[in-house]
């Protein structure tokens, strides 16, 4: 498998698209803070990117290699070489170097900004991290939906909804429910519903960096637990973990019964 | 015997490709798997390549099952039909890289300097003919010494110079005593180098034999024609 | 015009006569006025019998030691002055000292363990219908109440350290509590630990400057129908419900710190029925919500920092002609939170952080308007649970269309001239 996530790591790092990539989130951080001057609103700027664009480009990024490569894919397939090494080493491949792109793009602005000795460290430490996570779990639900759909355009289309879904739909949904339903207890319903989606989930985890103040004002006792200790931050990083490993096993299951 | 397989069925949807395939391959002999388009004579060689998994049947590549299995895949060097390669590596880089993953010891020098592609080594692969890039696929597939060979539509975009090395090549292996598998349009290319003609017709093997064999059988004037008569005999059967 | 001034001139040439009685009554005093020691091996060993002992205007000088004593009562004007911190142990049993007279000081005393009662509002030090009086440097632990001022004036609690282990508000008191006193300076204290760090009631022209009071039960301070007073360059810190400013006129607020208030129900401050107030260049930082104003009217905010509360400005009920100018916001969840479509209130000049306009003249002021109140406040008000979409693309898609045509928001609810950078 390491040979695989080699070649396809190195093989992305070299693609146009990486630098484009990396050239973007330079120049976000660049803009952010040498323009802005100002580290605090920076992180907010970056936290709104980042659970928006960094999802919708895993999942392009992740169903466009999927279907460039298919043909390396069955010269791979061909050799002696275990069937998830290869799914798993092209999408750790991917991912790997999407979050490389991200974490230098933006860690190179920060960095040469002083952010090490500023105390935003840990904040924008959580934003990479999260940033991570969701590359990871979006290439990786992409690839899924890749080696479900022959039909290029088809699995394309249907890994842009996903994204659609998750980052704007999911939430409309979720808000109206919360609506229709207030008189009943929600704070179980209303976090569970959050878990269930890695974009909120994500989003909360930098809330409870960002936004504390405001989360704790709510009265719900369950709430309270979960934002007013350190449970919520560990409970949404387990959750989070889940959800990256979750997209890898159906990777290595449809592999599995996949045909070529 | 270096394949049998017993029983093969496979459906890919609706569609029954493969229903019911008994087969043997013995060592040391070119075969030549022909049929019409959707026959399955892709779907058969991906099924012992483990690329197709079979609804039903058995497999056997060196007397040893194939099932969830993939370390025998070493003994087998497989050309693909289409050749699309990562497009920002070099050539070079290619080579090396299938060297790297199949960790078997590999002659490609010899190749190279055979299919003249000295001049490309330094190439992106993106940046090559399609011919170029069969050549380029047919040294990947040459330059080890497994047992068994499948070629899937060999010929494709070859100029007839290295067409002539491509057979020379393939009778070389022969006589070094493996066991070729080989799918082709160019009948004269079939005639030329295949011991035993295997004709895939709606999903079974229709017929299995020499070509004397087959012209017997068929009683056409050429081997041309023999092949087009079994394709109108068997749909009208 | 001329009369008056041959009066003063008359009246003053007496005032030379006197002078000498004056020196001689002075001398007097000075002969009169004793100095008491008390310690545990002396003569005098208990306070309350020296206090008995001394004549008005005496002083004790209380060496260092433990005094078990309780219902110490004060009723002549003395000075009470501990050395090296004596401490004086109430045993739980209840009150420990009450001044009932004028021109009493207590100065650097320890005092420990005042009696919890659920009848009385036991208190480590209580000072009854006296003027005059002087608290400072004290030190009081495992307290009930701290300081209770009851109809006392003209007083200066200054420079004490009063912490308390309260866990339920049934059963603690307040560290500093005023009660129809008037005219008393609250200067340099600091308060832990209590029920109610600083309590006013019914308690005009206090001035209360550079206390600090955290970590208090409810509130750090506690305004109820008190009138004229005046808070300056206090630190309020993670108390249960910051501070509350309730049913008071004239009051001034001016450069205090009010942190970390988190919780349901907890506030920078709580401005309840207040009227004519000012609150002039304080923080507010990381409070769930920095100002929750209900029911006030005519007040002037300005100047004041707001950084990074859950809402800056959360406004209930009927607020009129309430203006909010040179303000800072910055990166608040929520800047202002309505709960009405009426605005009868003045946002100018404020920098808002959440701000995108533009400013073409140059002049420091952007040239489109700046909306504070988001739609999903309101949502938020309505449904609290849904807080957790905070900052989603979906409620920001919604504010958005929001801003650009309010349905929801007041439509004069904003600030025209918004600041292009930070006020410093």
């Amino acid at each position: 498998m390491l040979k695989i996530l080699k070649y396809s790591f190195f093989d992305l790092i070299r693609s146009r698209w990486s630098y484009v990539y990396f050239l973007f989130y330079l120049t976000l951080g660049f803009v952010l803070l040498f323009l802005n001057n100002d580290v605090s609103k920076a992180v907010i700027t970056l936290m709104n990117v980042i659970i928006v664009l960094i999802p919708l480009i895993g999942t392009i990024f992740g169903v466009m290699y999927y279907y460039n490569s298919r043909e390396f894919t069955e010269l791979l397939l061909a050799q002696p070489i275990k069937r998830s090494s290869i799914f798993m080493g092209q999408y750790f491949g991917v991912a790997g170097s999407l979050t490389l792109s991200l974490v230098l793009g933006l860690g190179i602005p920060f960095v040469l900004y002083g952010l090490l000795r500023s105390n935003a460290i840990f904040d924008f430490t959580l934003l990479l991290v999260t940033g991570a996570f969701l590359t990871f779990i979006f290439v990786g639900l992409s690839f899924v939906i890749a080696i479900s759909n022959e039909n290029k355009i088809k699995g394309f289309g249907y890994a842009v909804l996903l994204w659609l879904f998750l980052a704007v739909v999911y939430d409309g949904l979720f808000l109206m429910s919360l609506i229709v339903f207030e008189e009943y207890p929600l704070d179980t319903f209303s976090l569970v519903a959050t878990m269930l989606n890695p974009i909120d989930l994500s989003r909360i985890l930098i809330l409870l960096k960002l936004d504390i103040s405001a989360l704790l004002g709510y009265t719900g006792a369950i709430f309270k637990k979960f934002f007013g200790t350190d449970l919520g931050f560990l409970v949404s990083m387990g959750i989070l973990l889940l959800w990256t490993v979750m997209p890898i096993l159906g990777l290595g299951h449809k592999a599995k019964r996949k045909d070529f | 015997m270096t394949i049998t397989i017993k029983d093969l069925h496979k459906q890919f949807g609706k569609n029954q490709v493969l229903k019911g395939v008994d087969l043997t391959i013995d060592k040391g002999q070119i075969y030549a798997i022909l049929g019409p388009n959707g026959s399955g004579k892709t779907t058969l060689i991906k099924s012992i390549l483990g690329m197709v998994l079979p609804d039903k049947g058995h497999i056997t590549v060196l007397d040893k099952p194939i099932k969830k299995q993939w370390k025998y895949r070493k003994q087998i060097d497989y050309l693909p039909q289409i050749a699309n390669f990562p497009p920002n590596i070099k050539v070079k880089e290619l080579i090396h890289m299938i060297k790297d993953l199949r960790n078997s010891p590999s002659a490609e020098k010899e190749l190279i300097d055979l299919f003249g592609l000295g001049p490309f080594l330094d190439k992106k692969l993106s940046t090559l003919s399609g011919g170029t890039k069969q050549k380029v696929n047919i040294v990947l597939t040459f330059m080890f010494e497994s047992p068994l060979l499948i070629l899937d539509e060999p010929t494709t975009g070859l100029d007839p110079m290295a067409l002539i090395r491509l057979k020379e090549l393939i009778q070389r292996e022969k006589a070094q005593g493996k066991t070729i598998l080989i799918t082709s349009h160019i009948m004269q290319f079939v005639e030329e180098m295949a011991d035993k003609i295997l004709y895939l017709l709606e999903g079974e093997i229709y017929f299995k034999g020499n070509i004397k064999e087959l012209l017997e059988q068929t009683g056409a004037p050429d081997f041309e024609h023999a092949i087009a008569a079994l394709t109108t005999t068997g749909s009208h059967a | 015009m001329g009369k008056p001034n041959n009066t003063n001139i008359k009246l003053k040439t007496p005032y030379h006569k006197y002078i000498p009685w004056v020196v001689l009554f002075l001398l007097c005093q000075g002969i009169w006025a004793k100095t008491w020691t008390i310690c545990t091996t002396c003569e005098h060993s208990s306070i309350k019998q020296t206090i008995r002992l001394a004549n008005a205007h005496d002083t004790l000088l209380i060496q260092k030691g433990t005094y078990r004593e309780y219902e110490v009562v004060v009723d002549k004007p003395l000075v009470i002055k501990g050395v090296d911190y004596p401490i004086v142990d109430g045993e739980k049993k209840g009150e420990i000292f009450q001044i009932q007279s004028d021109g009493v000081t207590l100065d650097g005393l320890f005092i420990i363990n005042v009696g919890v009662s659920y009848t009385k509002d036991n208190a480590a030090i209580r000072v009854i219908r006296s003027k005059d009086f002087r608290i400072q440097n004290m030190v009081l632990e495992q307290l009930f109440f701290g300081i209770y001022l009851e109809k006392s004036s003209h007083g200066k609690v200054y420079h004490n350290r009063i912490i308390g282990e309260a866990v339920d508000e049934y059963n603690s008191g307040n560290g500093i509590q005023l009660w129809y006193s008037s005219d008393i300076e609250v200067i340099k204290n600091h308060v832990q630990g209590t029920r109610d760090g600083i309590y006013l009631e019914f308690s005009d022209r206090i001035t209360i400057t550079e206390n600090t009071s955290m970590d208090n039960l409810r509130y750090g301070l506690h305004f109820m129908f008190s009138n004229h007073d005046v808070y300056t360059q206090n630190t309020f810190e993670n108390n249960g419900a910051g501070v509350a400013v309730m049913f008071s006129k004239f009051i001034t607020m001016k450069d205090n710190t009010f942190r970390k208030n988190w919780g349901t129900a907890a506030y920078g401050m709580l401005l309840k029925e207040i009227n004519d107030a000012e609150i002039v260049g304080n923080t507010f930082e990381e409070n769930t919500i920095g100002i929750n104003i209900e029911g006030s009217n005519r007040i002037e905010y300005t100047n004041n920092d707001f950084i990074a509360n859950g809402w800056a400005i959360r406004v209930i009920g009927a607020c009129y002609t309430n203006s909010f100018r040179g303000n800072n916001f910055l990166y608040n969840s929520f800047d202002i939170s309505y709960n009405s479509k009426l605005n009868d209130n003045v946002f100018e000049g404020n920098f808002w952080s959440g701000y995108t306009g533009y400013d073409l003249d140059k002049d420091g002021i952007g040239d489109v308007p700046y909306r504070p109140v988001k739609l999903f406040s309101y949502v938020v008000n309505r449904t609290p649970e849904t807080i957790v979409l905070l900052r989603s693309l979906f409620m920001d898609i919604i504010d958005f269309s929001e801003r650009v045509s309010p349905v929801f928001t007041p439509d004069n609810l904003k600030d025209a001239q918004p600041l292009m950078k930070i006020r410093s």
